[in-house]
């Protein structure tokens, strides 16, 4: 014999996701980075350590680089989440990705999603950033192929050329 | 992935208070969930339901006391928040010099003070730090609000004095005496820190000698403490010693009960210990000998 059917657990959610609002019912404990891959099929961010370590799934809530392996996706409710993939406009790469592509700031790339993250947020709020706290934002975020030289290069182009757009 | 559970929302204390004594165990007070949700994800506690205090109005704020004696901090402000706080910056340095080394970015921009203490994490930066401050910890429970010397709040590894039925709703931390000067080091080659020392010094009017000191060295033992004979023994010292390098601190992380663990051994641990805690009272001495 069967009872009633369980309760649906689910929320709404409505929150914006690269720019497009979006409505979605998700269980309570849903994690952010689980909505992102499986739900809306943003597969940019990764999932490597699953304990906010790494660096490889971050995202930016609010502009914030935040572990959307550790953040509910409950934290989302109005508010603005960004990912790899909203970066790029339709023509071109955000300046960030142009300057992480002809630095050669990646090997595997695993990693890059995140590191691309993490540098936009660092930039958007200190465009000057001096190479001692470009070290210190990306502490925690792990690249296990380049050794980091080729991303601090990376980085320091993205200062120049935004600096030469903004001039 | 987490297992199910159900998320509330109160808006006061007081209904945060009520779900409590409702849930009991199966409930976990939920701000930023940076230490949480890893614990969860472990396995950790069967917990059925999130009580989200950043939905109380009134937690998220970090401004002076109405009587200027001490800064409030509420529950839900982010380690973010304080590192970048002007008030922090300009009339407790080493606090926010300490929020600007948790963890990571992505931690501190959704870690809370109110959390961390709460969780009671034994390998954490702000107990130690904000042991030589003096810091209070305000609890809303059934019986109204109560305040705590943060001393008396950490119990021990995983465990404060926070009641079945209370919250932590803001931290307090009075204004140093005049002239004080502060220093926090931490070293570790993991995530979280193997050894944090903060160590505060009160100089003379002439900033010659101390007057008073503080020391407080953390995540070597069960709970971060201070060390009250190494405090007694800095008494009247004269700061140009301390900032050589006071000899006698090598020594003073022998008494600390200090425990073994994934970090180092505890014979290493006190070891580090006295290491850095001369490292710190260099660094504090040399910032209380600098005029104003």
């Amino acid at each position: 014999m069967s009872g009633p059917p369980p309760p649906d657990r689910r929320l709404q959610l409505s929150t914006t996701v690269n720019g497009r609002p979006v409505t979605l019912h998700v269980v309570p404990e849903a994690l952010l980075l689980d909505v992102l891959r499986e739900d809306l099929g943003l597969t940019g961010s990764k999932r490597s350590c699953d304990v906010q370590v790494c660096g490889a799934c971050t995202v930016l809530l609010d502009g914030l680089p935040v572990s959307a392996c550790a953040v509910l996706a409950y934290e989302a409710r109005g508010r603005t989440v960004l990912t790899i993939e909203g970066l790029a406009s339709e023509e071109r790469l955000h300046p960030v990705q142009e300057a992480f592509l002809a630095a050669s700031g990646f090997q595997c790339g695993f990693c890059t999603p995140g590191m691309i993250m993490a540098v936009t947020a660092m930039l958007e709020e200190a465009p000057a950033a001096t190479p001692a706290e470009v070290r210190e934002h990306l502490r925690g975020n792990i690249c296990r192929c380049t050794g980091y030289v080729s991303i601090l290069a990376a980085v320091a182009a993205a200062q120049r050329a935004l600096a030469r757009a903004g001039a | 992935m987490l297992p199910p559970f159900e998320i509330h929302q109160p808006a006061t204390p007081a209904e945060a208070v009520a779900l409590r004594a409702r849930h009991g165990e199966s409930a976990a007070l939920y701000a930023g969930g940076s230490e949480l949700l890893l614990a969860m994800k472990e396995g950790l506690g069967a917990v059925e339901h999130l009580i989200d205090v950043k939905t109380i109005g009134g937690l998220d704020t970090l401004a002076l006391a109405s009587d200027g004696a001490a800064l409030v901090i509420g529950a839900t402000v982010t380690h973010r928040a304080l590192e970048r706080s002007p008030l922090l910056r300009s009339r407790f340095p080493m606090l926010a010099d300490m929020e600007r080394q948790v963890a990571n970015v992505r931690v501190r921009a959704v870690g809370t003070l109110g959390g961390n203490l709460c969780f009671a994490e034994p390998h954490s930066d702000p107990p130690t730090a904000l042991l030589v401050h003096e810091a209070r910890v305000v609890l809303h429970g059934g019986a109204g609000p109560r305040r705590l010397a943060l001393a008396d709040f950490l119990v021990g590894p995983y465990e404060s004095a926070l009641g079945p039925d209370e919250i932590l709703t803001h931290v307090e931390i009075p204004l140093p005496p005049p002239r004080a000067a502060a220093a926090y080091l931490k070293f570790g080659l993991r995530e979280r820190p193997t050894v944090g020392v903060a160590a505060l010094l009160v100089p003379d009017v002439a900033r010659v000698a101390v007057a008073e000191a503080r020391v407080a060295v953390g995540c070597v033992g069960p709970v971060a403490a201070r060390l009250p004979e190494v405090e007694r023994a800095l008494s009247g010292l004269p700061l140009a010693a301390l900032e050589a390098g006071w000899p006698s601190a090598e020594t003073s992380g022998e008494r600390l009960d200090a425990v073994g663990d994934l970090h180092g051994s505890a014979e290493y641990k006190r070891a580090m210990a006295g290491v850095f805690v001369k490292r710190a009272l260099a660094q504090a001495a040399r910032r209380a000998r600098a005029a104003a």
